[in-house]
């Protein structure tokens, strides 16, 4: 019984198929054309709005493909480093388990610089627009739209520049990010697959070691990337609890993430040592991390529904009393916490393929409305919603997010063969 | 007075042992009446080919009662027995409710599942526990297999099979 783990083809690789590519290009391509529908329809239907004009605030199409953007790439950019994270927290937490579908965790890494890259870009072009800190007039006390509390605040963007000028501290912080992300997830990828070439357990004490460090940065990036670019678009606004949020729910689609392409390749024969056993750990991860997402989302409101006071109220004020985001305050509720909670609840749910691979569409949907929520009501106000535009841009990012992670995954072994702890992850049962 | 014998006991020193025995005599026909041993044996159930326990639908009754028991109590206090206004909220203002409502959902869904538990159990603190060989407490894996359940067998033919899946000793047992 001992080597039972043998009898696997452990060298088995992903073949990323013409046909799975085409079904990517697929989904692409009718993201973009949903995409341009909705440019078109933003364009020539939009702004009846003649009072905003007047004020020379007159809203503009392109604002919302700006809001769009920014909505996907901070969710992806979630779901990519929260594969390298839960990697790490298999190697921190010493899990054996895990082993098996350890490569599908960090594959979701893949993405990490590209994301980068659409970040830093997507804030240039756009800034003024999603971002009302970005406004020069702000800061200067001889405007008469001086703001003494975002002047306040000022300098967690400016420094050490001067305020209103070039948000130097603020892109600095963009860039060592993402620059330590993708440092990190290139280290673990290159000890992972040079373990497959040396053997030994030396690979394995190296990415724990760095593991330790990665952890470390992230639980203190994280948090800041959620202020920097989602809690800086409410400017005025802000929650102490935000980064958590913003962490919890980034970490549930990103185990859906995972999950769902652990899915997709047994369904193609591969990853023969992955058993419904370890499919029912990353569905007990989900279900366990949905109660936390609404756990915080609730903690943060009840807050601050209870003490009513003005300048926290504002957030859920701008949510929950506007007939465009009203609605999806719920939805988002819904298809987060309330469907995942009773559909996965049973251990038969979690354990067969059909059920979890629906609850994980549903949250991959469902968070992506989280962020909606997060990014829309500050950036176009009365003028945003989920149209075509939203529909396609969201279509557009999932399937050059697959298409890249699938890439990343086709290049080495699935399946570590030289893990010191492959023979625990193919004995799991519970 | 002579007692009948009503069980007989295969005493298993070894977990490995005792889980293939239980294969072995499973599929000779004798039905187990149960097995006894000092640690928890990881798959023992498998084995044993037990229906998985209901207690987790026990639990979820449990909890949807604490839930509606909480949100009755808390509507009916705050909205219509004793109105009043906290916070400047309505009466019944729905998200107040909602720790209270979930640490009595976790509250009757924990206490309801150890009960049922006992109750399922019989783990009452004046039950009789039936030991069938006091060295399970301690290094040794014991199977029981009651003699009225498998009365198509002969006990001389359940006594060698117990043997030659490598039981150490086959014991009789009976109790008042």
């Amino acid at each position: 019984m001992a080597h039972d783990v043998q009898h696997y083809n452990l060298d088995q690789k992903f073949d990323f198929t013409a046909a799975t590519k085409k079904s990517i290009f697929t989904v692409l391509g009718i993201g973009a054309a949903l995409l341009v529908l909705g440019i078109v329809m933003a364009m020539f239907g939009g702004s009846h709005d003649e009072a905003a004009a007047a004020e020379g605030h007159a809203f503009h199409w392109y604002e919302r493909v700006y809001a769009n953007l920014w909505i996907n790439n901070v969710y992806f950019t979630g779901i990519a480093i929260i594969g390298v994270f839960f990697f790490a927290i298999q190697y921190a937490a010493q899990a054996g388990w895990s082993t098996a579908i350890i490569r599908v965790m960090l594959s979701l890494g893949n993405w990490l610089p590209i994301a980068g890259v659409l970040m830093i870009v997507t804030f240039f072009i756009a800034n003024h627009d999603l971002f009302h800190w970005t406004h020069a007039y702000l800061f200067d006390k001889a405007s008469p739209e001086y703001d003494s509390i975002i002047d306040g605040k000022g300098s967690f963007f400016y420094w050490p520049m001067a305020k209103g000028t070039f948000p130097i501290f603020y892109i600095f912080r963009m860039v060592l990010f993402f620059g330590f992300w993708v440092f990190f997830f290139k280290k673990f990828q290159q000890f992972t697959y040079n373990e497959d070439v040396i053997g030994g357990t030396s690979s394995w004490y190296k990415i724990r070691s760095w593991s330790a460090f990665f952890l470390i940065f992230f639980a203190v990036s994280s948090s800041i990337a959620a202020w920097d670019w989602v809690m800086s678009i409410d400017t005025h606004w802000f929650s102490t609890l935000f980064g958590w949020y913003v962490f919890s729910s980034w970490f549930v689609a990103g185990l859906s993430a995972m999950t769902l392409i652990v899915m997709f390749l047994k369904g193609k024969g591969l990853l023969e040592m992955v058993n419904e056993n370890h499919v029912h750990d990353l569905g007990k991860f989900i279900f366990g991390f949905t109660i936390f997402w609404a756990y915080l989302w609730f903690s943060q409101f009840l807050l601050i529904y209870y003490a009513n006071i003005p300048e926290e109220t504002v957030y859920f004020i701008e949510r929950l009393s506007s007939d465009i985001y009203g609605p999806y305050i719920f939805v988002n509720l819904a298809m987060n916490f309330v469907l995942p909670f009773l559909l996965l609840m049973t251990r038969d749910s979690k354990r067969h393929g059909v059920f979890l691979k629906l609850v994980c569409a549903l949250i991959i949907a469902g968070h992506w409305v989280d962020f909606f929520l997060m990014v829309q009501p500050g950036t176009l106000g009365h003028n945003g919603g989920v149209g075509f535009m939203e529909v396609g841009m969201f279509l557009i990012y999932g399937a050059a997010f697959t298409f890249v992670v699938l890439s990343g995954l086709a290049k080495g072994n699935l399946v570590p063969k030289n893990h010191p702890m492959l023979e625990e992850s193919y004995h799991h049962h519970i | 007075m002579e007692r009948d014998t009503h069980f007989v006991t295969g005493v298993y020193e070894d977990e490995d042992v005792l889980l293939q025995a239980i294969t072995q005599v499973r599929s000779s026909g004798i039905k187990i009446h149960e097995v006894y041993s000092p640690y928890p044996v990881h798959g023992i159930d498998d084995y044993l080919g037990y229906k998985r326990s209901r207690l987790p639908i026990a639990a979820f009754l449990f909890g949807l009662l604490g839930t509606t028991l909480a949100l009755t109590m808390q509507f009916y206090m705050m909205k219509f027995d004793w109105p009043m206004i906290i916070g400047g909220k309505d009466y019944g203002a729905f998200p107040d409710f909602i720790p209270v409502t979930f640490e009595l959902t976790v509250l009757l869904a924990s206490f309801g599942m150890v009960g049922v538990f006992m109750v399922s159990t019989n783990l009452k603190p004046w039950a009789q526990p039936r030991i069938f060989d006091l060295r399970i407490t301690d290094d040794k894996h014991v199977m029981a297999i009651d003699i009225a359940n498998n009365s198509a067998v002969e006990l001389a033919k359940i006594e060698e099979i117990l043997k030659s899946s490598g039981a150490s000793e086959v014991n009789k047992k009976s109790f008042e």
